[in-house]
């Protein structure tokens, strides 16, 4: 048999072989660790924040390979991202970016998305002025 | 790279001798068994001779007490069903051990959505059916018990000999599920005290797409495939008849070299278990140890700290085919039944993988096997946060507790906000 044949598409398994930005930060600014009751997997996401903006994230992930994948895929997507848009960010982007996920993997993504917001929250809870808004003046 | 199948539970390579025994029926001989004419008596006599020799394996006392199916899950939906709706007006109770094969255990779901009702009997943290609970499960309503002789997942031999007692001295027919046992442990179908026992070659070298069941002459038993008269009238449709001539010749080899191969994979199964408990810390063997209460080809581990499927992936990527009862492999996201029923720590269940050995490995692919899955464990415990916070002393370990730390169970729980399931 000459042909490799691989459970997820090449850029998923690229992702789960070479993950990119695993490990953990010093002095992490934020950090949001998020458990799948559905399946039992347990996702860990470290971020440093510099001026409002996502500098650095890492990922550790207890789980199977699209959740490896996937948490590596949203590590390299939400560096550079102000909090603001950070807070937006959905798993259908994980999804995307990495091509698709089998139906039932994509719970995978949306732990990743959930991992980063634990993270944000976390960086709030810690700094409540970052995200102060200026009093609105009724108009 | 080298190449090491350690899946024999899934499927195994067919036999030389068997696929050239087949390939005359698929090309000349290609008859029809319920014709009349030369072709179709030909292969008659070819199912006849299949039959004795599926017969000769199991020791059934006449070739006219196997059938063929078309694989094991149809032979357990024919022994279940068909044993359920042949004795409807005695009773409808039905009793299975806890840890049946899903074809077994979604059998006797449908037909508890029809009336049937069902006792699942415990079975030990090693897999082995309370002997106790069984006697006790059996009612006057009582038409089948359902116990399998060895556990697809985790190896358990079962009692089976008592088990037919028990159910010999109420009366009771039994079913026992072969699967993961026939061609690589003896079977003596009336000394088991079996009314039906079905049992898959491709599991030993023969061909997919045929299943076998054997039913004692005095067990009652309806079909539940409704069409010609072909198997006695209780398997309508046409015979896969390459298929059984290659299963014939499987089974006569498996037969001839049974107690050869299991000797090899036992000498195997205790190099890999040994090779794997001194080389990867916190690790756990799922299911009795190596032994007489074990089938010789399986071990059935759990790695703990990280999950299954990543373990079969990297595994699957430096060559060697595993299978795993982890959640994220199963398409239902949970765990194996068969762990969960063992008691297995749900954390535990998630790092599981299935190793089945064959008569064609050797002690160098033990090795192998070995030396990868230390290091492809090390890769992911790298990536792994359970890893991180056990060696903080955030989280304990299940396999060897230091008294520091929550559970695992505790600590997803308050990460996931909700009790792994």
């Amino acid at each position: 048999m000459s042909d490799t044949y691989t459970l997820y598409n090449s850029t998923v398994m690229d992702h789960f072989m070479n993950p990119r930005n695993m490990g953990d930060l010093k002095d992490a600014d934020g950090v949001g660790e998020v458990g799948a009751a559905a399946c039992g997997d347990i996702m860990k996401i470290s971020l440093k924040i510099r001026e409002g903006r996502i500098e650095d994230a890492r990922f550790k992930t207890f789980g199977c390979g699209s959740a490896i994948a996937s948490s590596s895929m949203a590590t390299e997507l939400i560096k550079g991202r102000t909090i603001e848009e950070a807070m937006s960010f959905s798993n259908q982007e994980v999804v995307n970016a990495l091509g698709g996920l089998p139906p039932v993997k994509i719970h995978c993504s949306v732990l990743a998305e959930e991992a980063l917001k634990a993270a944000l929250e976390d960086y709030v809870k810690r700094h409540p002025e970052a995200v102060a808004k200026p009093e609105s003046v009724p108009a | 790279m080298r190449t090491v199948y350690l899946d024999h539970q899934s499927a195994t390579p067919l036999l030389p001798e068997a696929f050239e025994a087949m390939r005359p029926y698929f090309t000349e001989y290609y008859g029809n068994a319920s014709s009349l004419h030369q072709h179709g008596l030909r292969v008659r006599e070819a199912l006849k001779k299949a039959r004795q020799q599926q017969a000769a394996l199991v020791g059934a006392e006449s070739d006219e007490e196997i059938f063929f199916t078309s694989d094991g899950t149809e032979s357990a939906n024919l022994a279940v069903k068909g044993v359920a709706y042949a004795n409807e007006r005695k009773g409808k109770h039905l009793v299975v051990s806890a840890t049946e094969h899903p074809s077994v255990m979604n059998s006797v779901e449908f037909l508890e959505k029809q009336g049937w009702t069902c006792t699942r009997v415990p079975v030990n943290a090693e897999g082995f059916i309370q002997l106790d609970a069984l006697r006790k499960a059996i009612t006057p309503q009582t038409v089948l018990v359902a116990v399998h002789h060895v556990n697809h997942d985790i190896g358990s031999i079962q009692p089976i000999h008592d088990v037919g007692a028990v159910c010999a001295a109420a009366g009771i027919p039994l079913y026992v599920d072969c699967e993961a046992s026939a061609g690589w442990l003896p079977i003596d179908v009336r000394a088991m005290g079996a009314s039906l026992v079905s049992f898959s070659p491709h599991r030993f070298y023969g061909p997919k797409g045929v299943g076998v069941l054997y039913r004692h002459r005095r067990a009652r038993l309806v079909s539940i495939l409704h069409g010609g008269v072909q198997e006695g009238g209780r398997r309508a449709g046409t015979e896969n008849i390459p298929a059984i001539v290659g299963a014939g010749v499987a089974a006569e080899v498996a037969a001839r070299e049974l107690s050869s191969r299991s000797a090899h994979v036992a000498r195997l199964q205790t190099r890999l278990w040994d090779g794997l408990l001194a080389k990867v810390p916190f690790i756990k063997l799922n299911g009795p140890l190596p032994g007489p209460g074990r089938a010789p080809n399986n071990i059935n581990i759990s790695t703990e700290f990280i999950e299954g499927e990543g373990q079969l992936l990297l595994c699957d990527l430096h060559g060697i085919a595993v299978a795993s009862g982890s959640s994220c492999v199963s398409k239902s996201l949970k765990i194996s039944h068969v762990l969960a029923a063992i008691g297995l720590d749900h954390a535990l269940a998630q790092g599981n993988l299935i190793l089945t050995l064959g008569k064609d490995n050797t002690e160098a692919d033990v090795d192998y096997v070995v030396e990868t899955f230390a290091k492809i464990v090390g890769k992911l415990r790298g990536m792994s946060p359970m890893w991180d916070e056990f060696e903080r002393g955030v989280i304990d370990s299940v396999i060897a507790p230091r008294g520091v730390g929550r559970s695992f169970s505790e600590h997803a729980a308050a990460v996931s906000g909700k009790p792994a399931h």
